[in-house]
C-alpha cells in the first residue's frame, strides 16, 4: 500500500544503524520519558505550564534559554569528545577510527550548529534576557509575548536538531553546508533538510529577538538614562541586535533559496542550469561574518561590566569603548570575503577584504587596553568572574593575533581550511565568547536565584577550561602548519598522532571543567542557605540590577529608579541610598501570560518537520493553524494586568525581608 | 489606575510598537535585497530557456503596478477616514484596497500560470528560479497583507474604531505602502530593465 | 610565602604546558614552516613577519595583564587606588596609535603580497612552465599533462625548479587543491577553471590534500607529489605516454564515478581537449563566467 501521501518519505530505513547513533536514538527518548514520568509523578504539569511554558517574564525566559543552552553545551562537548577520540584512535591504531565516515561528518556538522546556535546564541539570549531589562531599569522587554515566541522557536529548533538523531540523521556537509555538496544531487536524504529547517527556525527566532531588544533599549530605559549613560553591556547588546537585524534576513533568504532548490528543484545554487554555488558562499558569509561579532560583542560588554566591578573602578575610556563597538559593527559587514580568499578572486579584491579585516583588530585592541587600564590603580577582587576575565584576555589575544595573520590573503592561502583555522576560531569563540558567558553566569546567578555560586569550585572549573583549551587547541595550530586539513576522519601520518592524542586529552580536561560547573551548581543549590545573597548586591556592583533585591522580583523594580549618571547604583551607595517612601509606590501594569507563543512555535516545528519529510498535508494543516493562532493573538486586547500600589508595597517589603 | 497614568501607559505603548514595526520593515527590506541581488546575478543563467527579454510583458506589469498604486491610494483614504471616525467611508475604502490587492494577486497568479504552462517554470533555469521567488515573495507578502486587512475589517466592524484598531490600522498601512514601494523596484528592475536589456 | 602560591602554580602550569608543546613540536618539520618551493618560502616569511609584528602588541598586553593583576590586588595595601580615574587622552591616543601603525604596515605588506603571491600570476624562471590540469573527483584527483600527453590519478610527478601552471576544476562538489610544501591552495569548482602557479625547488616526495569537504571519501584525497630532476621527469613522462592505458572521455567517465581509496593510475592522454570537455559539462547552458585571471575579477557582485 502506498502511504506516501500520509507519511511522505518517512520510513523505517531512516532509523539509525550504527551503535553510537542507536545508543543516542534510544537514550534520548528514554530521557524524555524520564522527564515526563518525573513531571507526572511529582504532579508538576500545571506548575510547568503556568510558571514556565506560558510565561512572558524575561527573567524566566532567560532561565529557560540558559537551561536549554547548558544541556546543548553538554551535547556539543559530547560531540567534540567523539570527534577527538575518533581521530586519536585512528592515529593510534592506524585504522579508520571509531565511527563510520558518515557519522563522523554528521557529528562535526552537528557540533558546529549546536555550539553556535544553541549554546553560544542561547547563552547570549539567556544573559540578555536576565540582565538587560534590569540593567536599564525596565520592567520587562518591549514585547514580552514576542520574547516568549522567540524562545519557543529556539527550543523547537533545538528539538528538531536532536530529533534527527532518532530519525533520518543530520547533514554531513559541514556547519555552513556549501552546495553543491548539500544540493539534491549529492545529498538527497533528509539530513540537509533537518539542518536547513533547524537554522531557519532558530534564525527567525533570533531576528524577532533582535527587533525586541532594540526597541527595549531605545524606549524602555529608566528616566534620565541617556544613551551615553547606559552600561557598556547595554551598548554592546544594542549594537549586536542591529547586526542581527541586518544580517539575519540574509540567512533567512539564503536558507529559503536552498530550501526551494531542494524542495522544488529550483536552480539557485546548483551547478547546472545557470545556478551559482559561489553565490551561496557569498550570501552565507554575508550573514556568517556579522554572526561572529553578534556572538563576541555581548561578551565584550559582559567583561566591561565585570572588570570594572571587580576592580572597583569606573570603566576606563567609556566613550572609546562605545566608539570601538560601533566601528566593529560597521566593519563586520565589509569583511565576509576573507572566508574564501582561496576561491580565486583577483589580488585587489583579496587585498581589500584582507585589509578591512585587519582594521577590525584596531578597535578590538583598544578595548583590551581599556580593560587593562581599568585594572590599573584599581582594587581587584579575584572572584570567579575575574578569573574568567584574566583567562579571556590571555586566550583571546592569541586568537585575535592568529586572526590577523589569516587576514593576510597570501598567508591564508597556506592555512585556510586546515586545523590552524579550526584552532583560531575555537580560540576566539571559547576564549572570547564561552569564557565571557560562563563568567556572566557566575556574575548574575545570585540576582536571579537569590544565592551565589560556590567560588572555589567555579575557579577550579575555570582553570580546567583554560588548561583544557590550551591542550586541545594549541596542538591544532601546529597540525595545521604541518598540513593537517580540517574535517579529516582518518589520516595516515604517524607524526600527527601525538598531537591528536594531546588534543584529545585537552578535550577531556574541558569536559572536566564543564563537569565542574555542573558540580558547582549542584553544590551551590545544596548549600543555598549559606550562600544566600541577602543584600541583593553581592559583588558591590555599579549598575541598576544590583539595586533591586535578589532574586529579582517579577516586576523587576517596585519603583523605577531615576538615573543621573553612569554607574548610578555605585554613586547612590556612595551618597547613601535613600529608602523608598510609602507614597513612592504607584500602580504598575504587567503583561499577562500567554500560551500562544508556545503553541505557534510548536506548529512551526511541525511545519518544518513536514517539509523535511515531504508530508504535504502536515505543512498545510500547520500553516493554517499558525495563521489562525497568529490572528487570535493579534486581536487579543486583553494582554495586561495591573498591580495596585498597595499590593506592590506589600510585595516589596516582603522581598526586602 | 488613575486616568493620567492610563493615558501615559497608552502613549508609552503605541510608540514602541511602531518602532518595532519599522525595524521589522527594515529587516524585510534586507530580505528583499538578498532576493534582488540573487536575481540580478542569476539573470544571465537562462539555461537555453527564455531570457527576461523574451517573456516579460511590460504592459501587463504596468497594469499590475497601477492596480497596486491605486490600492495604496485607497489604503491612505481608509486611514484618513478611520482617523476622523467615519466608519462607513472607512469600510468602503479598506474593502476597495483589499479588492484591488486581490486583483493584483490574481494577475500575478495568472502570469505565473502562463509561464509554467508554457514550460517556463521555476525549475527550468536559474533566471526563472530567481524571478519566481522574488516576485513570489512579494506575492506572499501581499497575501499576508490581504489576510491582515480582512481580519482588521472584521475586527473594526465588530468593535468599532477604538484606539487599538487605529494603532493596528496604522501599522497595516505602513506595511501596505511598503509593499507598494517594493513593487516599484520589482517593476523597474525585473520588468523594465528585463525588457530593455 | 602564602601569597606566592598562586603565581607559582600559574607559572608552573605555563612552563609545563610549554614543555608539552616543545616535546610535541621538536623533531617535526611542519610543511608550512619548512617549505620546498618559492611560493611557500615567501608565505613562510610573511607568516614570521606577522608573528613579530603581533608580538609588539601581545607581549605588552601579557606583561600588563600579569603586572596589573598582581600589583592592584585588593590585599595589596601599598598600591594606589584611584576609583575615578577613567579618561586620559594621551594614553588612549597611544593605544589607538600603536595598533594603527602596526595595522597600516601590515596593510601595506598585505597589498603587495596579495599581488606578488597571487596564485594567478605566472612564475618567471629559467624553464618554461609545466602545464597541469587538475580535476577534483569523488574521491580522487585526476592530473592531466596536455603537453606531455599523459594523465595520472592520485599521483603528481613534477620537475624540480620548473614552474608549474595548474588549472583547477572539479567534477564533484566544491573541493580545494593544496600542496603545503609548495604553497598556496585554490578551490576546485564545477564548470570553472581556477589558476594556481607554483614552483618546487627541492626534489623529494611531498603530499597534497583536498581541503574542502566534498563527501564521504573526503579524507582519501591525499596524494603524493614526487618532485624529480628534469631528465627523470622526461623519462617518466615518456614511459607513461607509451602506456597501453589511454584516457579519453569514455574512460574518464568510468574514472569519475565515485570511489574510495583509488590506487594510482598512469595513462596516456588520447583526448587533449578532455579538460575543456569536463568544464563544458557544466557550462553548455551558460550562466557561469570563470573568474577572470587578473585583477579585475570580481565575481561577488553583491554588497550588503
Amino acid at each position: 500500500m502506498d502511504l506516501s501521501w500520509l507519511i511522505g518519505r518517512l520510513g523505517l530505513e531512516h532509523l539509525p544503524s550504527e551503535p553510537a547513533t542507536i545508543g543516542a536514538a534510544i537514550g534520548m527518548p528514554l530521557m524524555a520519558l524520564a522527564v515526563v514520568a518525573g513531571l507526572t509523578y511529582f504532579k508538576k504539569w500545571t506548575w510547568l505550564w503556568k510558571e514556565w511554558i506560558t510565561t512572558v517574564d524575561a527573567k524566566k525566559i532567560g532561565i529557560m534559554y540558559g537551561i536549554v543552552s547548558v544541556l546543548m553545551l553538554i551535547r556539543g562537548i559530547g560531540d567534540a569528545i567523539m570527534l577527538r577520540m575518533h581521530t586519536a584512535a585512528a592515529g593510534i591504531t592506524g585504522g579508520d577510527g571509531l565511527f563510520q565516515t558518515d557519522t563522523f561528518q554528521q557529528v562535526f556538522t552537528a557540533h558546529g550548529i549546536i555550539m553556535i546556535f544553541f549554546v553560544a546564541m542561547g547563552l547570549m539570549f539567556a544573559l540578555i534576557n536576565i540582565a538587560l531589562p534590569l540593567m536599564i531599569g525596565a520592567r520587562d522587554v518591549a514585547f514580552p509575548w514576542l520574547n516568549s515566541f522567540s524562545f519557543w522557536l529556539f527550543a523547537v529548533a533545538m528539538i528538531l536538531v536532536n530529533f534527527s538523531l532518532v530519525l533520518g540523521g543530520f547533514s554531513n556537509g559541514g556547519w555552513l553546508g556549501y552546495p553543491p555538496l548539500t544540493s539534491l544531487e549529492y545529498s538527497p536524504g533528509p539530513g540537509v533538510d533537518y539542518w536547513l529547517w533547524t537554522l531557519q527556525i532558530a534564525g527567525i527566532g533570533t531576528l524577532l529577538s533582535g527587533i525586541n531588544f532594540i526597541v527595549t533599549i531605545i524606549s524602555h530605559r529608566a528616566p534620565g538614562m541617556t544613551l551615553m549613560k547606559m552600561p557598556v553591556f547595554a551598548w554592546s547588546v544594542l549594537i549586536t541586535m542591529v547586526l542581527v537585524l541586518l544580517a539575519f534576513p540574509i540567512l533567512t533568504a539564503t536558507l529559503s533559496m536552498m530550501t526551494l532548490d531542494r524542495l522544488f528543484e529550483m536552480h539557485f545554487f546548483t551547478s547546472e542550469a545557470g545556478g551559482n554555488p559561489m553565490m551561496y558562499v557569498n550570501l552565507i558569509w554575508a550573514w556568517g561574518h556579522p554572526e561572529v561579532y553578534i556572538l563576541v560583542l555581548p561578551a565584550f560588554g559582559i567583561f566591561s561590566e565585570i572588570v570594572s566591578v571587580m576592580a572597583r573602578k569606573a570603566l576606563f575610556g567609556y566613550k572609546t569603548m562605545v566608539a570601538a563597538l560601533t566601528a566593529i559593527m560597521f566593519f563586520s559587514f565589509l569583511v565576509w570575503q576573507h572566508h574564501f580568499f582561496t576561491m580565486g578572486a583577483g589580488a585587489n579584491v583579496n587585498a581589500f577584504f584582507g585589509i578591512m579585516t585587519m582594521i577590525i583588530a584596531i578597535p578590538t585592541g583598544v578595548k583590551i587596553f581599556n580593560w587593562l587600564f581599568t585594572m590599573y590603580r584599581g582594587k581587584i577582587k579575584f572572584t570567579t568572574p575575574m578569573i574568567w576575565f584574566l583567562c579571556f584576555v590571555a586566550t583571546f589575544t592569541i586568537g585575535g593575533v592568529t586572526g590577523v595573520m589569516m587576514a593576510v590573503p597570501a598567508i591564508d592561502y597556506q592555512v585556510h581550511n586546515t586545523l590552524f583555522l579550526v584552532a583560531h576560531f575555537h580560540n576566539t569563540i571559547i576564549g572570547g565568547v564561552v569564557f565571557a558567558f560562563l563568567a556572566a553566569i557566575t556574575y548574575w546567578f545570585p540576582k536571579i536565584f537569590g544565592f551565589r555560586l560556590h567560588e572555589g569550585l567555579g575557579k577550579i572549573a575555570a582553570y580546567f577550561w583554560q588548561i583544557g583549551f590550551l591542550l586541545a587547541f594549541m596542538p591544532l595550530y601546529a597540525l595545521g602548519l604541518m598540513g593537517a586539513v580540517r574535517r579529516l576522519d582518518n589520516y595516515d601520518n604517524p607524526e600527527w598522532t601525538p598531537f591528536f592524542v594531546v588534543s584529545g586529552i585537552g578535550v577531556l580536561a574541558i569536559t572536566l571543567g564543564a563537569g565542574m560547573l555542573v558540580v558547582q551548581i549542584a553544590y551551590s543549590v545544596y548549600k543555598r542557605k549559606t550562600l544566600r545573597d541577602k543584600t541583593g548586591d553581592p559583588w558591590d556592583g555599579r549598575t541598576l540590577e544590583w539595586s533591586t533585591p535578589s532574586p529579582a522580583p517579577f516586576y523587576n523594580f517596585a519603583v523605577i529608579p531615576k538615573v543621573t549618571r553612569r554607574d548610578e547604583w555605585w554613586y547612590q551607595k556612595l551618597d547613601g541610598v535613600k529608602s523608598l517612601k510609602r507614597s513612592d509606590y504607584k500602580d504598575i501594569v504587567l503583561p499577562k501570560n500567554s500560551s500562544l507563543g508556545f503553541v505557534i512555535a510548536v506548529l512551526v516545528g511541525l511545519f518544518g518537520f513536514g517539509a523535511i519529510w515531504h508530508v504535504w498535508w502536515l505543512m498545510i494543516v500547520s500553516m493554517v493553524a499558525i495563521i489562525y493562532f497568529a490572528i487570535r493573538r493579534g486581536l487579543d486586547d486583553d494582554v495586561e494586568y495591573t498591580i495596585p500600589a498597595v499590593e506592590l508595597y506589600r510585595l516589596d517589603k516582603e522581598a526586602r525581608g | 489606575m488613575t486616568k493620567s497614568t492610563a493615558t501615559l501607559m497608552q502613549k508609552e505603548h503605541s510608540s514602541p510598537a511602531q518602532l518595532g514595526f519599522w525595524l521589522y520593515i527594515m529587516s524585510d527590506l534586507m530580505l528583499f535585497a538578498a532576493f534582488f541581488a540573487t536575481y540580478m546575478i542569476l539573470r544571465p543563467g537562462a539555461n537555453d530557456g527564455p531570457s527576461s527579454g523574451d517573456i516579460f510583458d511590460v504592459n501587463f506589469a504596468l497594469v499590475e503596478t497601477l492596480v497596486l498604486l491605486a490600492s495604496s491610494f485607497t489604503c491612505g483614504l481608509a486611514y484618513l477616514a478611520a482617523k476622523y471616525k467615519q466608519k462607513v467611508s472607512f469600510t468602503r475604502w479598506l474593502a476597495a484596497t483589499l479588492v484591488l490587492g486581490l486583483v493584483f494577486l490574481g494577475m500575478e497568479i495568472y502570469e505565473f500560470a502562463e509561464f509554467i504552462l508554457a514550460g517556463h517554470g521555476p525549475d527550468h533555469s536559474a533566471f526563472l528560479s530567481g524571478f519566481f521567488s522574488l516576485v513570489g515573495l512579494h506575492g506572499l507578502h501581499i497575501t499576508a497583507g490581504i489576510i491582515w486587512g480582512v481580519v482588521l475589517l472584521g475586527y473594526i466592524t465588530k468593535r468599532g474604531l477604538n484606539k487599538n484598531a487605529l494603532r493596528r490600522l496604522g501599522l497595516f498601512s505602513v506595511f501596505w505602502h511598503f509593499l507598494d514601494v517594493v513593487w516599484i523596484f520589482i517593476f523597474t528592475i525585473v520588468y523594465l530593465m528585463g525588457v530593455v536589456s | 610565602m602564602k601569597k606566592l602560591v598562586w603565581p607559582i602554580i600559574i607559572i608552573g602550569t605555563a612552563f609545563g604546558f610549554l614543555a608539552i608543546m616543545w616535546w610535541l613540536v621538536a623533531g617535526t618539520k611542519p610543511d608550512v614552516i619548512y617549505p620546498s618551493g618559492q611560493v611557500g618560502d615567501h608565505q613562510q616569511s610573511l607568516l614570521m613577519l606577522t608573528v613579530l609584528l603581533s608580538a609588539a602588541v601581545v607581549i605588552p598586553v601579557f606583561l600588563m595583564l600579569g603586572i596589573f593583576a598582581w600589583r592592584y590586588r585588593d590585599t595589596n595595601k601599598k598600591a594606589k587606588y584611584k576609583p575615578e580615574w577613567q579618561e586620559n587622552v594621551l594614553l588612549e591616543a597611544i593605544w589607538w596609535g600603536i595598533p594603527v601603525i602596526i595595522i597600516t604596515s601590515l596593510a601595506i605588506v598585505t597589498w603587495f603580497s596579495s599581488h606578488s603571491l597571487d596564485p594567478h600570476k605566472a612564475i618567471v624562471a629559467d624553464k618554461p612552465p609545466l602545464k597541469v590540469q587538475v580535476v577534483a573527483l569523488q574521491w580522487k584527483w585526476l592530473f592531466i599533462y596536455p603537453e606531455e600527453g599523459i594523465a595520472t590519478v592520485n599521483s603528481l610527478p613534477l620537475e624540480v625548479d620548473r614552474p608549474v601552471s595548474f588549472e583547477v576544476a572539479a567534477d564533484a562538489p566544491m573541493s580545494a587543491f593544496w600542496i603545503p610544501s609548495l604553497g598556496s591552495q585554490i578551490y576546485a569548482m564545477n564548470g570553472m577553471s581556477t589558476k594556481l602557479n607554483l614552483i618546487p625547488n627541492k626534489t623529494g616526495i611531498f603530499y597534497g590534500y583536498n581541503t574542502n569537504i566534498n563527501g564521504e571519501g573526503y579524507s582519501d584525497m591525499k596524494f603524493p607529489v614526487e618532485v624529480m630532476p628534469g631528465d627523470a621527469f622526461k623519462k617518466l613522462s615518456k614511459k607513461i605516454a607509451s602506456s597501453s592505458m589511454t584516457l579519453d572521455y569514455n574512460h574518464y567517465e568510468e574514472i569519475a564515478k565515485p570511489s574510495r581509496d583509488e590506487p594510482v593510475h598512469q595513462m596516456s592522454l588520447s583526448d587533449k581537449g578532455l579538460y575543456d570537455k569536463i568544464l563544458m559539462k557544466y557550462m553548455d547552458h551558460g550562466g557561469h563566467e570563470a573568474p577572470a585571471s587578473e585583477d579585475n575579477s570580481n565575481h561577488e557582485g553583491m554588497e550588503h
